[in-house]
C-alpha cells in the first residue's frame, strides 16, 4: 500500500513559493521514492530546476518515511540551512507536508499532487482498491469493492456504461460489476449480488476520521 | 392514477417520446416540440442533464409539458443530487402533477462538459426507486412520517446490448423487485437480438417500451457502435443509411424508425416504444404517422 503522489508542474510551484528565494527541500524515502517524485533524484533534479529559475536552495533532505519522520533529528541536522531558507518545499504526499508544517515552523509549498493510495500491482502498477468509507460490504461482492472500483460508487450492479467488461469513463478501468459478477459466479454465490443494498451511510465515518486507541491499549495493558 | 399509468395498463400500445430541454432559458424550440408531438404520445420524458451536459431542468420541461397539456414522464438521475435533493425535488414534481418518474444512475460527471464537478451519486436508480416507493408509504428515506404522500408511476431503463449483458439483467430484476412498473430500453436495432431479450424480459411483471433511438446519418450511427456503450447498429442499417440519397440520409432514418415500430407494433415484440429523436424531436409526428399510429395517441 503506497501513497501514489504526481509532481506539480514548475510554474505552479513557483506559483506557490511566490516572491520568497530560499527554499529548503523535503523528500521522502517511501512512497514518493517510488512513485519518483519525492526520492533522492527527484529532490536533487528539483533543486537544479529551482536554481535555474532563479530560486536559492538552501539545502535538501529526504528522510525514510516523509510523512513521519521530518523529526527533531532532520531539524538539528539541517538547522542551518532550513533556517536560512523561507520556505520549505515538501516533496512527498500532503502527508509529509502536513508533517513539515506542523513541525518545522517553516511556512511549507507542496510540490506534490496526493492522488490515491494504492495497492502495489504488477509491474509498478499501483490501484485503488478502498477508500474507507466505513460499511464494508465486501462478502457480498466477491471481495472487489463497488464503492472504490466503480467509478459512480454504485451497490446494486452495473450501470449501462458497461462497455465490453470496460467502464465509460475509459482509461483501461474495468466495469467493477463486472468483475464483481465474473467472481461470484465462479464462486456459485450471484445470489449475493441479487441482493438489495440500501443505500450507504456517507456519515458512517465522520469526518474527519478520527480514532483513540488510547482507551482500549489501557484495558489490554490490565489483561 | 396516471394518463400515462393508465394506457401502459390498457394494453394497448403505448407511444412515449422524449424531449431535450435547451442549454439556457431559451424555451421556445421546446415548447414547439412539445406542441407538436403531445397529443400523438402517451407520454413525453424530459432529460436530466444528459450525457451530463447542463440543461434547462427536467422538472421544469415536464411542468412545462403539464400545462401544455400533455403528460410528462420526468427523467431523474442520481448524478447530480443526494437523497434529500431528490426526495424534495419527488415532493415538488408530485405538487405540481408531474407523477411519472424514470429513474436512472445518470452518466458519469467526467464524459459531460462540466468534467470538474462532483459526481454525487449518493443513491442508485435501484435505490432511487425504493425511495419513491417508500415515501409513496408515506415515509421519507430516515423512517420520518411524511404530511401527504407522493404516487407515482415509476420506471427504469435496461440496455439489452449491454456486453457483458448477464449482469445488466441482475439489475433489471432488482429495479422490477424495487418497483419498476415499467421498463424503457436503450437504443436497440437489431430486432434478433431484441427478441432474445423480450423472451426473457417477459417472464417478469413489467411493461417494456422498446427504446428507438432516429438515426440521422450513416456517420452518426458508426459514431454510436464506436462511442456508446450498449449501442449496435447493424451493418445492414448503416448501408441503408450511406445507399441513400444526398441529402435524403435523415428521411432514410426516419423510414427505419418507423419501419421498427411498425414491426415491433405488428409482432407484438413489446408493450411499446420510447422514440428519442434526439435534437430532431420535429420529425417524430411524421415517424409515428409513416408507423401507421395515426389520430390521437393519448388515452383522455
Amino acid at each position: 500500500m503506497k501513497t501514489i503522489t504526481q509532481q506539480k508542474p514548475l510554474e505552479e510551484i513557483l506559483e506557490a513559493v511566490g516572491a520568497d528565494t530560499s527554499l529548503f527541500i523535503v523528500g521522502c524515502g517511501t512512497c514518493a521514492t517510488l512513485c519518483r517524485t519525492g526520492g533522492v533524484d527527484d529532490v536533487a533534479a528539483m533543486a537544479e530546476r529551482l536554481t535555474a529559475a532563479g530560486k536559492i536552495v538552501t539545502g535538501t533532505a529526504v528522510p525514510p518515511t516523509g510523512c513521519d519522520e521530518v523529526t527533531a533529528e532532520i531539524r538539528s541536522a539541517y538547522r542551518d540551512q532550513l533556517r536560512a531558507a523561507d520556505v520549505v518545499l515538501v516533496m512527498s504526499c500532503a502527508f509529509g507536508v502536513q508533517t513539515a508544517a506542523a513541525q518545522l515552523k517553516k511556512p511549507v509549498a507542496p510540490a506534490l499532487d496526493t492522488l490515491f493510495v494504492g495497492k502495489e500491482g504488477p509491474a509498478g502498477q499501483y490501484m485503488e482498491i478502498c477508500m474507507q468509507f466505513g460499511e464494508c460490504v465486501l462478502s457480498d461482492t466477491g471481495g472487489i469493492c463497488p464503492v472504490t472500483l466503480c467509478h459512480k460508487g454504485l451497490l446494486n450492479g452495473p450501470c449501462g456504461g458497461t462497455n465490453d467488461g470496460m467502464c465509460e469513463v475509459g482509461n483501461g478501468r474495468e466495469c467493477a460489476w463486472t468483475l464483481i459478477y465474473n467472481r461470484l459466479e465462479t464462486q456459485g454465490r450471484l445470489e449475493r449480488m441479487r441482493r438489495y443494498h440500501p443505500p450507504k451511510s456517507h456519515n458512517a465515518v465522520l469526518r474527519p476520521g478520527m480514532m483513540d486507541l488510547t482507551h482500549s491499549r489501557e484495558e489490554a495493558a490490565k489483561q | 392514477m396516471s394518463k400515462f399509468k393508465e394506457a401502459l395498463e390498457s394494453g394497448k400500445f403505448v407511444v412515449t417520446a422524449e424531449i431535450g430541454p435547451p442549454k439556457g432559458v431559451n424555451l421556445e424550440p421546446v415548447k414547439h416540440h412539445i406542441e407538436l408531438v403531445k397529443d400523438r404520445v402517451d407520454g413525453l420524458n424530459v432529460t436530466d442533464n444528459q450525457s451530463s451536459v447542463l440543461r434547462y431542468p427536467s422538472l421544469g420541461g415536464a411542468i412545462m409539458i403539464k400545462e401544455l397539456g400533455g403528460e410528462p414522464i420526468l427523467q431523474m438521475t442520481c448524478r447530480d443530487r443526494n437523497r434529500l435533493a431528490l426526495q424534495a425535488d419527488l415532493f415538488f414534481a408530485y405538487s405540481r402533477g408531474v407523477t411519472n418518474v424514470l429513474c436512472l444512475t445518470g452518466d458519469a460527471v467526467v464524459v459531460g462538459d462540466h468534467k470538474s464537478a462532483k459526481g454525487v451519486f449518493d443513491l442508485d436508480s435501484v435505490q432511487l426507486l425504493d425511495a419513491i416507493q417508500t415515501l409513496s408509504e408515506g415515509t421519507d428515506l430516515a423512517g420520518n412520517p411524511l404530511d401527504g404522500a407522493p404516487h407515482f408511476c415509476k420506471g427504469a431503463i435496461v440496455t439489452p446490448e449491454a456486453k457483458p449483458l448477464a449482469p445488466q439483467l441482475v439489475k433489471f430484476e432488482k429495479k422490477i423487485a424495487a418497483g419498476a412498473e415499467f421498463i424503457q430500453t436503450q437504443a436497440i436495432y437489431d430486432l434478433n437480438n431484441f427478441r432474445n431479450f423480450m423472451d426473457y424480459a417477459r417472464k417478469f411483471d413489467v411493461k417494456i417500451l422498446a427504446g428507438i433511438v432516429l438515426l440521422t446519418s450513416a456517420g452518426m450511427a458508426k459514431f454510436m457502435n464506436k462511442n456508446v456503450p450498449g449501442i449496435f447498429v447493424p451493418q445492414a442499417l448503416i448501408d441503408e443509411l450511406a445507399g441513400a440519397p444526398k441529402g435524403k440520409a435523415l428521411e432514410t432514418g426516419i423510414g427505419i424508425a418507423a419501419r421498427m415500430i411498425r414491426t415491433i407494433r405488428e409482432e407484438k415484440l413489446a408493450d411499446g416504444v420510447h422514440i428519442m429523436a434526439i435534437g430532431k424531436e420535429e420529425t417524430v409526428p411524421r415517424i409515428l404517422d409513416l408507423a401507421g399510429i395515426n389520430g390521437n395517441q393519448r388515452t383522455s
